[in-house]
């Protein structure tokens, strides 16, 4: 079952990737001798934006289905351990010093914002790996995080930095480069990696907390693996990408009936449904008409995340969920 | 493998719940520990199961600290079946009945096979969990636990949620457990069921150790007026006894 479900996402990946590199503002026709710069938007900006979108969405998606499983709770989101925030909280940062001008240093802050928010929820959560503590620890970090976010904005040097700040916020793909696919591709796969790892674990969860012990689960590695995996799948989207949300609370619930339905079992297809998903938003960012510019990645992910959710609280009200 | 403990003390939220207890279980017997409210059984169950962590004494199982046991190997040799699992995601019986082999980390197909049918499930396998009654859903928690093949069974009030036909059939495969060698050790709040089921029972009180022995002697009228402050009769022959109370 898990393995018809992955054959169809990478299929379905197969097919659109194509697609997303011809669409555009400037729609490429691969018929046409004569198209002129061509290669350039092919291999310069848009593999590298399709490439990125697939990566950032295989992150969320994958750490979604790793934190729904974590809490054993089909609401629950990646943004809830506070490293997402965190991740933004230094990139908000970069802005502010003017950093972020620089090359690497934009990414590199941000990266920095989610080590410290992971370090700081495995300071907080404690040595006895208790569920409830350390999403408390997650809460309370995001909390401040955006309060600092929110200063940092308030106290903006220039009105430049302060609009700069409140775009990359918005989270998009778009102007980016093969640079952070190199910095966000391998951390990404390396977060996989340990998401795949609590896998035993996350099934163990599956009849709670104490009867997952008795079968071997270790509250600390899990915990570990779970800083670890989310840390780098989320740090790394919100570095090269900004915050882009709901990912994570939608796609294991896509996916969801098509596996086994056990949380080692959805892991590997969510990561796939959120790469996919968000590449096709970002192809509809890309081509839809809207006066100003693009719709921003994250604000159409949010439009259509918050009605998904609204969706699921009334079916889970209904007992259906 | 002989599961022992000796002086054990729990302490939970500051507080003794179990006091310097001691004990051997053999294997290939039922065990029942039974206690009034707050008496302790279930934290001595889980201290058991090595999920708590001894104040002072120490639990062993055939000889060794279970506190110095990895956890994959305490699992592979005790199946602990808490009480009132749920189940957080709708799985088949068959995926929740896997879970029990985690900690061998192999597909243990006839392992589970053999579970499946010991509970009585062979024809519920793919059907959903959430659609199971509490019968079907306890029998296929137990199942779970059978699919580990563990050396013992510590199971938290199993019998609890059923009918009186569900708890003779769920007894009974345990029972058939415990003639192939399984050490079983339930809490139990029906002292009739353990009176006719158990073959040792240990009485609990404020976590101290206030009976130990054969059901007859470990639940005479004397312990139970003790225990659970109040006048009893036992009525019938042995293996079918009733209680009155009053």
């Amino acid at each position: 079952m898990n393995g018809r479900a992955i054959m169809l996402l990478l299929a379905a990946i197969a097919l659109a990737l194509p697609l997303s590199l011809l669409a555009g503002r400037v729609w490429l026709d691969p018929t046409d001798p004569h198209l002129r710069n061509a290669a350039v938007i092919l291999i310069d900006l848009r593999l590298p934006r399709a490439l990125l979108a697939l990566t950032v969405g295989a992150g969320l998606g994958a750490a979604g289905a790793a934190m729904q499983g974590y809490l054993r709770n089909p609401l629950a989101d990646p943004g809830l351990f506070g490293i997402a925030p965190g991740a933004a909280l230094g990139a908000v940062l970069s802005f502010w010093t003017g950093w972020a001008a620089t090359g690497w240093a934009l990414p590199l802050f941000a990266l920095i914002g989610a080590g410290g928010a992971m370090a700081l929820l495995a300071l907080i959560a404690g040595r006895n790996g208790g569920i409830a503590l350390f999403t408390l620890a997650g809460l309370m970090i995001a909390s401040l995080a955006g309060a600092l976010m929110s200063l940092a904005i308030s106290l903006s040097p220039t009105p430049f930095a302060m609009s700069e700040i409140i775009v990359w916020l918005m989270g998009a793909v778009a102007d980016r480069s093969w640079r952070e696919v190199w910095i966000a591709a391998p951390l990404t796969l390396a977060g996989i990696a340990l998401l795949l790892a609590a896998g035993r674990s996350l099934d163990a969860l599956t009849l709670g907390e104490r009867a997952a012990r008795s079968l071997g689960m270790e509250p600390r590695v899990l915990q570990a693996l779970m800083i670890g995996g989310i840390g780098l799948t989320v740090g790394a989207g919100v570095a090269v990408a900004g915050i882009i949300g709901f990912v994570g609370l939608m796609v294991p619930h896509l996916v969801r009936s098509l596996t086994d339905r056990r949380p080692s079992s959805l892991i590997v297809p969510s990561a796939l449904a959120g790469a996919l998903l968000l590449l096709v938003a970002d192809v509809l960012c890309r081509v839809l008409p809207l006066a100003g510019g693009e719709l921003r990645l994250g604000i159409a992910l949010s439009l259509i995340g918050a009605p998904f959710f609204l969706v699921l609280l009334l079916k889970m009200r209904r007992g259906l969920a | 493998m002989t599961l022992s403990f000796a002086s054990l003390t729990l302490v939970r939220s500051r507080k003794t719940v179990i006091d310097a207890v001691s004990a051997s279980l053999e294997p290939g017997t039922i065990t029942a520990i039974c206690g009034p409210n707050g008496a302790g059984k279930s934290s001595l169950l889980m201290g058991m199961a090595g999920l708590l962590r001894p104040a002072a004494g120490k639990v062993d199982l055939d000889g060794e600290d279970l506190a110095r046991l990895h956890p994959r190997q305490r699992a592979c040799a005790l199946g602990y079946l808490p009480q009132a699992v749920e189940v957080a995601w709708d799985m088949s019986v068959a995926n929740l009945v896997v879970l029990g082999r985690l900690p061998h980390r192999d597909s243990g197909e006839e392992a589970i096979a053999r579970a499946l049918a010991a509970a009585d499930l062979e024809e519920l396998a793919t059907r959903p969990v959430s659609t199971l009654s509490g019968g079907e859903k306890a029998r296929a928690l137990l199942a779970r636990v059978l699919a580990g093949e563990p050396r013992w069974i510590l199971a938290d009030e199993p019998l609890a949620a059923l009918d009186l036909g569900h708890q003779l059939a769920m007894l009974a495969t345990l029972r058939a457990q415990a003639d192939c060698g399984t050490g079983v050790v339930l809490v139990l709040h029906d002292l009739a069921l353990a009176m006719n089921h158990a073959d040792r029972v240990l009485v609990l009180r404020e976590g101290r150790l206030v009976a130990d022995g054969a059901p007859e002697q470990a639940l005479s009228r004397e312990v139970i007026a003790n225990g659970w402050g109040v006048t009893s009769n036992w009525l019938g022959e042995p293996g079918s006894r009733a209680l009155v109370i009053g």
